[in-house]
């Protein structure tokens, strides 16, 4: 193991803090009379003063390694797409544990149950609820819950049993333990932990049902955990024989106590925070922090009224992403993100690595050969077992079945972590007499799970084929069908009288929109939510980032280019760079303002995807420049300001401009078609010209039907600019002449797609607008989408069911392509060799 | 059949074998939050769903027709085989409760027109959403189904509608027969009718 630790250059880092970390301690016992002999030599320029950093520093140093061996992991992408990086923190754990030991000879770095429950448990688990699939997990929640309860029950009960069955046997020697002892014990080993299961599922990608049940189980198990514990616990410091059945019976009502009163905690504070998001429009900059505050609260809160802590957190997450989503701002929504996955994966990181520091210590090691196998025997046996028996069960309700794959992934994802390390550490040595063979047992059971399934589950998935998840674009048909089909279901259920999974969710969703949302979110935000107007805004932010994207590739960012007063924008772009257009820009732009990206979603979705740092530019250069004169006045250093939320209402904006310039192209369509037949035929003419001279798009030969595509065209034209229509004539001459024209490429690209800048508002255009022909003028035009340039499409007449659809092959990019179109002559100009899958829809 | 619950329906009707009208549908309460519960209760009457024409209302549907409606919900059977028989067959009639719904005049093609009243009528469930977000959004979908449907554009087509082909298409890859069923359906009560 020590020798796969030696590659890298990360690793040599390490060992340099390492050492640093080793020399440390004895620097201070150097230091100490050193400065007490010093103290009387007057004031000090300069002291030394190691003790009274101490602390901090040396948590500061561990999360600066684990970090650092993170990227040290990953510069191999060999290792890390084999290899979990849990596993990998783990050795890397027992690597410098061993260092510190060579160095020290005492484990002065161990996981104490405090640190883990009171700072590295709850980011985790507040991630995992906060990012919780609401809808998925809910909808799967009986499984969950019967797998939770009774699985963990059965689990504890049956190892504790079997183990003292064994013992009984004599197989092991001679221990000290009683049965209760083996019930505590069984009770702590019994239960999936998140942590672990977390971090091994999230590189396995397995199907969505199968990870939510996997998952949710090893959350919700807390609540059984914790009961099950303090219950042994306790009985272990009666003796076996005081123990009634008042007690039994306590123990059973302080499981519902338990479990209900975490999960109410949680739920009330969610309710709180959601309430305080609402109120904090004028604090943008705190506002992250209170959900993390409130959070963190809840889950001291339930600890200290001896609940689930877990659960509440959990809970307060999964009740309050939705109105918190909703009401903070943006940006805080996107620091509230990445805080939240920076501090659960950092805290992850520590665990696994201090699960491995903690593990050498020779002083806790209390080895039984027959102990410590039949642990790992049972444990996994009678997790098969019970995952078998309980499927069976479930099978029998369950519409979505769980297949013989589903089990045997299932059973083998569950994983033992930090939880039951830190619960066995809890143990007190005088009450439980084998408490090192119970610490050496636990050890062995995570290391074994962590390592040996974390590391074959992946190929375990593959061979077995299960279902993978995929990840989609969310497609807007889909939405609204999904939408439908809750609907229809929820009727159904209604209308046989079913109270039903879709009846509930229906009155649910009721409920929720009466009263919840009204008291707990922004009026605002109570107008803008919902989800399909959410992915229509989404891909209409996507299309317009990917435009400009085109653009930008084109070396064509004339079109936005900005009036005389804004010097800065005026970069020259017309000389095509192809390679180095793109990093140039983006450095530009990113140098100049604190840069807040639009979309920080959209961007996430696509992190896989190879063009992401191309979109990373086009976000930049879309806020950059189309906004450009708003955010000017940012160069402030306010600490309670960071941007005036520009950002918000532009992007309404966009979506606004976006949805009344379709509105209007549609209205013009629909209105009489044959108004201009003249103007048309004029067209005609000229357009079979211009075909003839262009360079064929697309290296395919257009068609001749040209007619409606310029009836629309010219409706628009006598809707808005009737005094220009005289000049077609005119215009048209000179319209071969701009065929390869910039300007007129800019114009065409511009003026439709809704992201009408402020430097580029039509009346600014006028300089253009005599190049150009009149019904391309900025505004009010239709104009096709990139793709739908490239392939001019045409129309037979069928105008009054998709007038303005003359569609691009793939885009979904609906404003572009609403206002398709004017085709015809945007569209040859560009011969669009390069032309990428910008939309990816 | 009598061990079928229609609770609130057929009561509605007094008897389960005697006809329900449309106004038997209008009066189950939990229904009036619905947005599209006239289109949800039309597709109840459609004739295309009752088997029984390719075009056309029924005035009354008696108890055997709604089971046939409630048939389509039905979730699949994963103990039969030839599945992918039974599959593609199940799909067609479940997307065919769906079309129909969008397809209001029964000509085999979601126009433009069509989708957009269907959108609207879901989306009123939300006041906020004004009419014009819903239209767009209707024509964004629209331009979306083409982009799948057709691809490749020539220069001279004009994407009508969506054809039930189409559809089928749009819902390629998509698993809807986990979701579109009713839980109930699954029991007993199945064995029983038969």
């Amino acid at each position: 193991m020590l020798g796969r630790g030696a590659r890298g250059s990360g690793w040599g880092l390490l060992l340099a803090l390492l050492l640093a970390l080793g020399v440390l301690p004895r620097v201070r016992g150097v230091e100490e009379p050193g400065s007490a002999h010093e103290e009387s030599q007057g004031f000090q320029v300069v002291t030394f003063k190691w003790p009274h950093v101490r602390d901090p520093y040396i948590i500061a140093l561990w999360i600066l390694v684990a970090s650092l061996a993170k990227i040290g992991f990953h510069l191999s992408h060999k290792v890390t797409s084999v290899v979990p990086e849990s596993v990998l923190l783990i050795v890397l754990g027992l690597v410098l544990g061993g260092i510190v030991w060579a160095a020290d000879h005492i484990a002065s770095f161990t996981l104490t149950p405090t640190v883990f429950f009171f700072y590295l448990l709850p980011p985790i688990v507040l991630d995992a609820g906060y990012f919780m699939p609401n809808r998925l997990f809910f909808g799967n929640l009986g499984t969950i819950l019967l797998y939770a309860v009774i699985g963990t029950v059965w689990n504890a009960a049956t190892t504790g049993l079997s183990l003292y069955g064994v013992f009984l046997s004599g197989l092991m020697g001679d221990l000290k333990v009683g049965l209760l002892d083996f019930l505590l014990f069984g009770s702590l080993i019994a239960a999936v932990d998140p942590v672990a299961v977390l971090a091994v599922f999230e590189e396995v990608h397995v199907n969505e049902v199968l990870f939510i049940i996997v998952f949710g189980e090893s959350l919700l198990n807390d609540a059984v955990t914790v009961v099950l514990y303090n219950v042994f616990e306790s009985f272990v410091t009666l003796g076996g024989d005081k123990v009634t059945g008042v007690d039994c019976v306590k123990g059973i009502v302080s499981f519902f106590v338990v479990s209900l009163g975490g999960t109410l905690v949680g739920v009330l504070f969610a309710f709180l925070l959601s309430l305080v998001t609402r109120f904090t429009k004028h604090v943008r900059i705190i506002e992250p922090g209170f959900v993390f505050v409130i959070s963190y609260l809840s889950y001291l809160t339930s600890e200290m009224l001896s609940l689930s802590a877990i659960l509440a957190i959990t809970f307060c997450g999964i009740c309050c992403q939705k109105y918190v989503k909703a009401n903070i701002s943006e940006q805080s929504a996107t620091t509230v993100r990445y805080t939240m996955k920076m501090l659960a994966s950092g805290a992850e990181t520590i665990i696994f690595m201090f699960l491995g520091i903690s593990a050498v210590n020779p002083l806790i090691w209390k080895w039984n050969t027959a102990f410590v196998l039949l642990t790992l025997v049972f444990i996994s046996v009678y997790r098969a077992i019970g995952v078998v028996l309980q499927t069976w069960v479930l099978n029998r309700y369950r519409m979505v079945q769980l297949e013989i794959i589903d089990q045997v992934v299932m059973s083998y994802g569950g994983l033992r972590g930090a939880v039951a390390f830190a619960l066995v550490v809890l143990l007190d040595e005088k009450k439980v007499k084998e408490r090192n063979l119970f610490v050496s047992t636990t050890i062995i059971v995570v290391f074994f799970t962590v390592i040996f399934q974390g590391l074959t589950i992946k190929p375990l998935v593959q061979w077995l084929k299960v279902k993978r998840s995929e990840h989609r674009e969310p497609k807007l048909n889909e939405k609204l069908h999904g939408r439908a089909f809750d609907h229809i279901l929820s009727a159904i259920e209604d209308i046989s009288g079913q109270i039903g999974h879709n009846y509930l969710r229906d009155k649910w969703s009721n409920f929720d929109r009466k009263f919840l949302s009204k008291i707990l979110m922004r009026r605002s935000a109570q107008k803008s939510r919902d989800r399909i107007l959410n992915v229509f805004h989404e891909l209409n932010l996507k299309d317009a980032i990917s435009y400009v994207a085109e653009g930008e590739r084109r070396g064509s960012l004339a079109f936005i280019r900005s009036p005389s007063t804004d010097n800065m924008v005026n970069v020259d772009f017309s000389t095509p760079r192809p390679s180095t257009v793109e990093a140039s820009v983006s450095y530009l732009l990113r140098e100049n303002v604190s840069a807040v990206c639009l979309d920080m979603q959209s961007l996430e979705q696509r992190r896989r995807s190879i063009r992401d740092t191309e979109d990373m530019v086009t976000h930049h250069t879309l806020q950059q420049y189309l906004y450009k004169p708003r955010q000017e006045y940012k160069h402030l250093y306010s600490r309670h300001e960071l941007t005036p939320s520009e950002d918000e209402k532009q992007d309404k904006e966009i979506f606004h401009r976006t949805m009344r310039k379709r509105l209007e192209s549609f209205k013009s369509a629909k209105l009489g078609i044959n108004q201009n037949k003249k103007a048309a035929k004029l067209y005609k003419r000229e357009r079979a010209q211009k075909r003839r001279n262009s360079s064929i798009p697309n290296g395919k030969l257009p068609t001749e039907s040209p007619m409606d595509n310029f009836t629309i065209k010219e409706k628009d034209l006598e809707l808005s600019e009737p005094e220009e229509a005289p000049d077609y004539g005119a215009e048209m001459g000179g319209g071969i002449e701009f065929l390869a024209n910039i300007t007129q490429d800019a114009t065409a690209t511009d003026s439709p797609s809704g992201i009408d800048n402020p430097v580029f508002s039509p009346d600014e255009d006028l300089s253009i607008l005599s190049r150009v022909p009149p019904w391309l003028s900025p505004g009010e035009t239709v104009v096709p989408s990139q793709r739908a340039r490239v392939q001019i499409p045409c129309s037979p007449g069928n105008f009054r069911r998709l007038a303005p659809f003359r569609l691009s092959n793939k885009s979904v990019d609906s404003f572009l392509q609403a206002d398709g179109p004017s085709g015809p002559d945007g569209s040859e100009e560009q011969p669009h060799k390069t032309l990428p899958e910008s939309t990816h829809m | 059949m009598d061990p079928l619950r229609c609770g609130r329906l057929c009561p509605a009707s007094s008897a389960q074998h005697l006809p329900s009208s449309k106004e038997n549908f209008n009066n189950v309460p939990d229904l009036e939050l619905n947005p599209i519960r006239s289109k949800i209760v039309h597709a109840f009457f459609d004739n295309r769903n009752l088997r029984k024409g390719s075009s056309g209302l029924a005035d009354e549907i008696n108890f055997e027709d709604f089971l046939t409606i409630m048939s389509y919900f039905r979730p699949i059977d994963t103990t039969m085989d030839e599945e992918q028989v039974q599959l593609c067959r199940k799909e067609k009639l479940r997307c065919a409760f769906l079309f129909h719904m969008y397809d209001s005049d029964s000509d085999g093609r979601i126009t433009l027109e069509e989708y957009r009243n269907v959108v609207e009528e879901l989306l009123s469930g939300n006041p906020h959403i004004e009419k014009e977000s819903a239209r767009s959004i209707a024509d964004g979908a629209m331009m979306e189904a083409a982009s799948v449907c057709v691809g490749q554009m020539e220069p001279d087509q004009v994407y009508e509608g969506i054809t039930f082909d189409d559809f089928l298409k749009i819902w390629q890859g998509i698993d809807i027969e986990t979701k579109m069923h009713v839980r109930f359906l699954n029991m007993e009560t199945i064995a029983l009718c038969h």
